[in-house]
């Protein structure tokens, strides 16, 4: 599939330096994840993040809450009722059905198991495990409002952060719509960080490092260097996360799709597997059994950017409207 | 009772129907089962539901996109901007038609503003001491950057143009050469208060487009409203403050741009609120914004009012003034709330995207998913 630019002012990749072919991607396939928080902790202790509390959320088994400055791998667990499961299913069911109009009802082309329930494990009862991460969108709305060039692409076609350049503006936290990149805690105007000192290594002291500086997943950059997989998917006991070419692994994809919708699990459906979506397709792919909002994800993101030279235009026409009201102020302000 | 779980749980809060308002409840566990069945439809799938069904599941109602670091001085830099700009413009017309005291005030607001709000820009950075890395580059998609440009170079002239008044407020008593002197006041002030008024418009707006173009669901939904309002809120605050500082025979063209501001400003607040959808402007009217934009609104009326009756007396105009720059500040903070609010509650996020997406599949538009079945 090609890649579609949104404008010419949004980077993408036919502006920048990375072949397409070399480009690297997360795979992670949500239908094997067991939950095991493997990739959080592996992700902590390689980039060396800082801790954020030992609070007990209430929210299943996740205590971690989100993505953030200090979390760059993040598991989801969400209950659910044989309603729910139901529901899914008829989402995604109906998911297949679009794009082939002329099938008609998308329930009846779609693969399915008769009668039985199709989970055997928990006919009543499910829990979705999912290890969230940074998208490494194609369309990448962090890395274009970036004011400083901070925030690059780099050779593996990934988004990362320059630690010694970005000065904590902010802007790619408002520019990001997964809510993936953020400033790490520094207090802002009033100072209020507190986590010098000790960390959790017996006996060696680690400070908190970029305070202050935006900070999120880099595709462990440095490792990717060093011909290594990031520490996540190293780490992962499932092979729930993948990682690899993007072409390979949008074929793996789509192959374990096909797979558990032969099996009549309809519910699973791709995400950030479409070049044409409002990031211009991710480079962290991930197959839900749920719809993505479900997940904390949102159900159709789209770079802000894409929108830039429209809001130029009313900025522009604003600012001669401004200019006009003055000019006619002193027109008009001879005269009172 | 969902299932046999529910019988170890807490009782959960329902789940937050639309227009509830508030935070999001908890999902997820133990849900009750509230949902419609084929709720979770909302694909496109279902020509019958032309009026979309907006209750969706979140994730324990914890926000989707993240507010940016920015706190009081951000919203304090976009009004003091605003001023800068307008003041500007307001200095090179008083200097194009011969009004030296309305010139002299611009340009020293425009001055002061512009570097009073330079420094709270630099304060709300999380690394004040990179400020300069702001100039790195120069990228046309990062408004920020553009805006920093904008700001330096509005700021380098208005300093010219304010320095030619200073030395006349202070009677030309520093002891310049006389050669230096001249140049200042018949060429580089005159020169530089020209550019400044040519950047005052540009200084004004951007700061709309900066906010505009983010994954806020309150800014963005306005992205195309925010410049004109922001436009008018400098006028009428930039207008307002020139009817303080000048007496009221110079000020004629402040009063004139100010009552033009106030209005265009209660307008476009106006056409903002019943152009955006349900959703959208629903953080822009409760909570602390919403209180921040109806106090805005009043005092921006009352100083349009107030210019247009009293202009012409100094009290009144002073008083009209100052209720204008009250105006347009609250208006700043009252946008920059409504972000803020607008990102802790998913539904913010997911129901106008969901609904959007929705439309487009209606219309037939369904390659674009970014959830994809096949």
């Amino acid at each position: 599939m090609t890649v579609k630019s949104t404008n010419q002012v949004t980077e993408y990749p036919d502006h920048v330096g990375y072949a397409e072919d070399s480009r690297q991607a997360f795979f992670t396939d949500t239908s094997v994840c067991i939950g095991c928080k493997a990739c959080e902790v592996a992700c902590k202790e390689w980039n060396r993040n800082p801790v954020e509390g030992y609070e007990l959320s209430g929210n299943s088994y996740d205590n971690t809450g989100s993505l953030g400055a200090d979390t760059w791998r993040h598991v989801a667990f969400i209950e659910q009722d044989q309603d729910r499961i139901e529901q899914a299913r008829e989402s995604g069911r109906a998911l297949v059905g679009l794009g082939m109009p002329s099938v008609g009802n998308p329930a009846d082309t779609a693969p399915s198991v008769a009668g039985e329930p199709v989970h055997p494990d928990t006919p009543d009862f499910r829990w979705l495990m999912s290890s969230d991460v940074c998208k490494h969108c194609t369309n990448a709305g962090c890395l274009d409002v970036c004011p400083t060039g901070a925030l690059f692409r780099t050779e593996f076609g990934t988004v990362v952060v320059q630690d010694d350049v970005c000065n904590g503006c902010g802007t790619c936290v408002a520019g990001c719509p997964f809510g993936v990149i953020e400033r790490r805690a520094d207090g802002g105007v009033e100072k209020r960080d507190t986590r010098e000192g000790e960390d959790f290594t017996e006996g060696v002291s680690a400070k908190a490092r970029n305070i202050g500086v935006a900070q999120k997943c880099t595709l462990c950059y440095d490792r990717l260097k060093d011909g290594l997989q990031p520490a996540c998917q190293k780490a992962c006991p499932t092979e729930s996360i993948q990682f690899g070419d993007r072409d390979e692994m949008l074929r793996r994809a789509h192959e374990r799709l096909a797979v558990l919708h032969s099996q009549g699990k309809t519910e699973a459906r791709l995400y950030g597997a479409n070049d044409l979506d409002g990031v211009g397709g991710t480079g962290s792919i991930f197959l839900l059994l749920d719809a993505p909002e479900v997940y904390g994800l949102p159900p159709d993101p789209r770079v802000p950017t894409a929108d830039l030279p429209a809001m130029a235009k009313k900025a522009a026409l604003a600012a001669a409207g401004m200019a006009a009201a003055v000019v006619g102020s002193f027109l008009i302000g001879a005269r009172t | 009772m969902t299932n046999q779980f529910d019988n170890y749980r807490d009782p959960v809060e329902p789940r937050r129907r639309k227009g509830q308002g508030g935070p999001g409840g908890p999902g997820g566990p133990g849900g009750k089962k509230r949902r419609r069945r084929g709720a979770g439809a909302m694909d496109g799938s279902r020509e019958e539901r032309m009026v979309p069904d907006m209750q969706f599941e979140s994730y324990y109602g914890k926000p989707v996109v993240k507010a940016p670091p920015w706190e009081w001085p951000i919203g304090a830099y976009l009004f003091l901007g605003g001023v800068a700009g307008g003041s500007s413009l307001l200095g090179l017309g008083a200097q194009l038609t011969d009004r030296p005291i309305l010139r002299r005030n611009s340009r020293l607001a425009a001055i002061t503003a512009a570097g009073a709000g330079s420094l709270a820009l630099i304060a709300d950075l999380g690394r004040p001491e990179r400020l300069l890395n702001m100039f790195r580059v120069v990228k046309l998609s990062s408004p920020m950057n553009l805006g920093s440009w904008l700001l330096a170079g509005f700021s380098t002239m208005a300093a010219v143009a304010a320095a030619a008044e200073v030395d006349d407020l202070t009677g030309r008593r520093l002891p310049l050469p006389e050669m230096v002197r001249t140049v200042t006041h018949q060429a580089a002030a005159p020169t530089a208060g020209a550019v400044a008024g040519a950047l005052g418009a540009p200084l004004a707006v951007y700061t709309a487009v900066l906010f505009g173009d983010t994954s806020n669901p309150a800014w963005n939904a306005a992205k195309y409203h925010l410049p004109f309002l922001f436009v008018s809120s400098a006028s009428a605050a930039s207008g307002g403050l020139a009817m303080i500082t000048t007496p009221v025979n110079e000020a004629g063209p402040a009063r004139v741009l100010a009552a033009t501001g106030a209005v265009c400003d209660v307008a476009v607040t106006k056409a903002m609120h019943s152009q955006l959808d349900e959703v959208s402007v629903e953080p822009y009217h409760h909570g602390t914004a919403g209180k921040l934009m109806t106090w805005a609104e009043r005092l921006v009326i009352a100083g349009g009012v107030g210019t247009l009756l009293a202009g012409r007396h100094r009290v009144g105009a002073a008083l009209s003034g100052a209720a204008l720059l009250a105006g347009s500040a609250l208006t700043r903070f009252g946008v920059l709330e409504a972000g803020h609010h607008s990102v802790t509650d998913p539904k913010y996020v997911v129901e106008p995207q969901k609904a959007r997406l929705a439309q487009r599949q209606r219309a037939g538009d369904t390659g674009d998913n970014i959830t994809t079945g096949r």
